[in-house]
């Protein structure tokens, strides 16, 4: 089941349309990633899905119901642009913003103490928010946003701004609260970023869908049949022992061992049989399929639709 | 709960944290408590310095004209002593003498001239004392020798007039005004309401800037509408002003009774000097020192207390919402209070307009002046608090009031359209035009 669906959203600011007919399913307990680069119309998107500003045209329906304030409760919100009130105390910040969300300040308090004790942070709680470093307000920040445990939880650019031990925590919290149930959006330019723990995404270039569905199935669509193997042995005889289903993209030595890549140009030729062919010759270290990233997938997409235009966008949101 | 009930518990919310946040601040708390202290000061040490610190003098006169010896009276404070002495020598001797000046008067008749010698720098008030004593002296002479009149028959003859002002109403029902108490209390108000607006308006105006700056908006937008958080702002804001006026009249009230005390009946008696002066400046010269009480008691019997305090806390709060929403409104529109300024001044005009004419008005409270800006909206609050201590007419109070009401419904609208779009705005020099725009957004 979708837990959310937006359908034919158009929105038009006075300079410029944010979204032309765009249509997304997501669905219920995954990680979905919307990509695009800056000014594709992703926050624009994101707006409307928080109720911030409204459609033009076109619906979106939460849970099979036209979104409604209802949902409000249900719905987390980590903008890439955030901040917290910074002459207030970190406790009563927090809780304040549970008790926006609907949350009794019981409730809220007991599991803001929870989420104090798990991130460690439990002796911050009568700190003012100009006395923390980023990073740490940023933990603030993602406690505030999953506290009221929505059932959807939109990130925007949820890693700017955390250094890697930070990053691996909350991806980490991410992971978790997508097994106990709740569905994820990552909203991000930096497409290599979420890729790998995306299960669906959506390509947003320039106000239009320009492509979706599950990462997997639009890797395998996209595979170009390219490989890159590493052996240690003799260059020449390694050509030799390849058929002609394969040609050579590039090669280099390094340190005795030998880098190449190579693409099939018949689509028999399978990894299997490569391996075949060069096992008794050289001495294979690894051999690993190059799939495209989904940079090159946007690119290509991007060229695809307009061959004269694969820059990526720059105009501000 | 009803989807209602939770929007106004969020509402609720945030009026409370706009209020516990800055009630909690050190300079709230500060001013609170010093404002009074400032306001007592104001009124007790000139008192105080009046009392402790008047201008003693013992004068050396030396009259080469003769004409003047006697005439002087002396006071508590001042003390004239002739001497017939060359000034030279008075001058000489002068800063081993007792003396604190001399005076010293030359030429006959018109042509008379007096300089004043000092070591203590004599008070205004004595300068004019003596002034008017050489004039005095000068018409008495005059008077004597031209027309044979002298001093006693003058003041004989010295009439004593005061002009009573009664309104006669339509329906022939008579009642004096005083028009001076009535200036007093209308140009108070609408000194507390101009301050009140400017004060807590431009705290409005700083709440949505910092929430803008610090990004937190988009968070709390999320939550709530941005109608409902630009509301809970003004309306906190508000609770907070009210917190503090009400804290500092209690607390001006206790220190100035302490005063009283310490400095009893003084002060009294000062600040009778002081309504009398107040008096006289307004042209009612001939009240009787004793009847100035009575006469008080009798003006404030005659202003309409009741409508003049519920008509006072309309005004404030009326005021008060209808400038706090276009603060706000100029908060979303920028990125930092320094780019506020052009916003500022098509609401700052009508304000200080209004504080400006206010003093027009008070000399014709009932001119089409008065009339018009009374009723119009951005200039009410303050023109109406002048002219109601006057008497004005309930329908023309009403009608204020009610355009009052829908001015507020409209600037509110206006700026909840504004901020709507603004707070969302970043890292663009917005004009008018593009205010303009806003407005007619799609929500």
């Amino acid at each position: 089941m979708d837990i959310l669906h937006v359908k034919r959203v158009y929105k038009n600011y006075a300079t410029h349309t944010a979204l032309h007919n765009v249509s997304l399913h997501v669905p219920q307990q995954s990680i979905f990633g919307l990509l695009g680069p800056n000014g594709a119309g992703k926050t624009s998107l994101i707006r409307i899905i928080n109720q911030i500003t409204a459609p033009d045209k076109g619906e979106v329906f939460f849970e099979r119901e036209i979104l409604s304030p209802k949902h409000i409760e249900q719905i987390g919100y980590l903008p890439e642009e955030r901040g917290l009130y910074k002459k207030m105390g970190v406790g009563e910040q927090a809780l304040y913003l549970a008790q926006l969300k609907g949350m009794s300040k019981n409730e809220a308090t007991i599991k803001l103490k929870k989420w104090f004790e798990k991130f460690e942070i439990d002796g911050w709680w009568n700190k003012k928010v100009e006395e923390l470093s980023k990073g740490m307000a940023q933990k603030v920040q993602f406690i505030t946003t999953v506290l009221h445990e929505p059932k959807l939880l939109i990130l925007d650019e949820p890693f700017s701004g955390f250094d890697p031990i930070n990053t691996n925590l909350i991806k980490k919290e991410i992971l978790e609260l997508r097994d106990k149930g709740s569905t994820i959006i990552f909203s991000t330019h930096n497409m290599e970023s979420v890729e790998e723990i995306c299960d669906h995404i959506a390509l947003i270039n320039k106000s239009k869908k320009i492509l979706d569905g599950q990462v997997k199935e639009i890797k395998d669509a996209y595979r170009s049949n390219s490989y890159e193997i590493i052996f240690e042995g003799n260059m020449i005889a390694f050509s030799n022992a390849l058929w002609t289903g394969f040609e050579i993209l590039s090669s280099k030595n390094e340190k005795g061992r030998v880098h190449v890549s190579l693409k099939g140009t018949d689509n028999r030729m399978s990894v299997n049989s490569l391996i075949g062919a060069l096992v008794n010759e050289v001495k294979i270290i690894s051999v690993h399929e190059i799939t495209p990233s989904m940079n090159d997938i946007f690119i290509q997409k991007v060229s695809e639709i307009n061959p004269n235009d694969v820059s990526e966008g720059g105009s501000d949101e | 709960m009803l989807a209602k009930e939770v929007q106004m518990n969020k509402i609720s919310l945030i009026i409370k944290r706009e209020y516990l946040t800055r009630v909690k601040k050190k300079s709230f708390v500060i001013m609170t408590l010093l404002g009074p202290l400032l306001m007592a000061a104001m009124m007790i040490v000139p008192i105080w310095i009046g009392m402790k610190d008047q201008d003693f003098q013992i004068i050396e006169v030396v009259d080469e004209t003769g004409l003047f010896i006697n005439q002087f009276e002396n006071t508590k404070t001042l003390k004239f002593e002739h001497q017939f002495v060359n000034i030279e020598v008075a001058k000489d001797s002068f800063y081993n003498s007792k003396y604190t000046s001399i005076l010293h008067i030359t030429g006959i008749g018109k042509q008379s001239t007096a300089k004043m010698y000092y070591k203590k720098q004599p008070g205004l008030n004595t300068i004019s004392k003596i002034e008017s004593t050489i004039e005095d002296g000068i018409r008495n002479i005059e008077l004597k020798e031209q027309f044979n009149i002298s001093k006693e028959q003058l003041e004989q003859i010295n009439p004593t007039v005061h002009v009573e002002t009664i309104f006669r109403n339509v329906e022939g029902g008579e009642e004096t005004k005083s028009s001076t108490i009535s200036s007093v209390l209308g140009f108070g108000g609408a000194i507390i309401i101009y301050m009140f607006i400017f004060l807590y308006g431009v705290q409005v105006m700083r709440g949505v800037i910092e929430e803008k700056t610090s990004r937190i908006v988009e968070i709390i937008i999320s939550s709530v509408k941005p109608f409902q958080l630009m509301l809970g702002k003004i309306v906190g804001i508000a609770l907070v002003g009210l917190t503090q006026f009400l804290l500092w009249i209690i607390l001006t009230g206790i220190i100035i009774s302490i005063a009283q005390v310490v400095l009893n009946q003084d002060v009294e008696m000062v600040n009778q000097g002081a309504i009398q002066q107040v008096m006289k400046t307004q042209g009612a010269e001939n009240i009787e020192t004793t009847n100035v009480s009575a006469q008080i008691q009798s003006v404030i019997d005659e202003i309409p207390v009741v409508t003049l305090l519920i008509s006072f806390l309309f005004y404030f709060l009326g005021g008060y919402l209808l400038y706090g929403a276009l603060f706000a409104a100029i908060g979303s529109a920028v990125d930092s209070e320094a780019d506020t300024q052009q916003f500022m001044m098509p609401i700052t005009i009508p304000l200080i307009f209004a504080f400006v004419v206010a003093q027009t008005v008070i000399q014709n409270p009932d001119g089409s002046l008065a009339f018009w800006l009374s009723l119009f909206p951005l200039t009410s609050p303050i023109i109406m608090m002048v002219r109601i201590p006057f008497g004005v007419e309930t329908w023309e109070l009403l009608l204020s009031m009610f355009l009052l009401v829908l001015g507020f419904i409209g600037t509110t609208w206006v700026a909840g359209r504004i901020y709507r779009t603004g707070i969302l705005m970043y890292g663009k020099k917005v004009n008018y035009k593009e205010l303009w725009k806003w407005l007619f957004y799609k929500g």
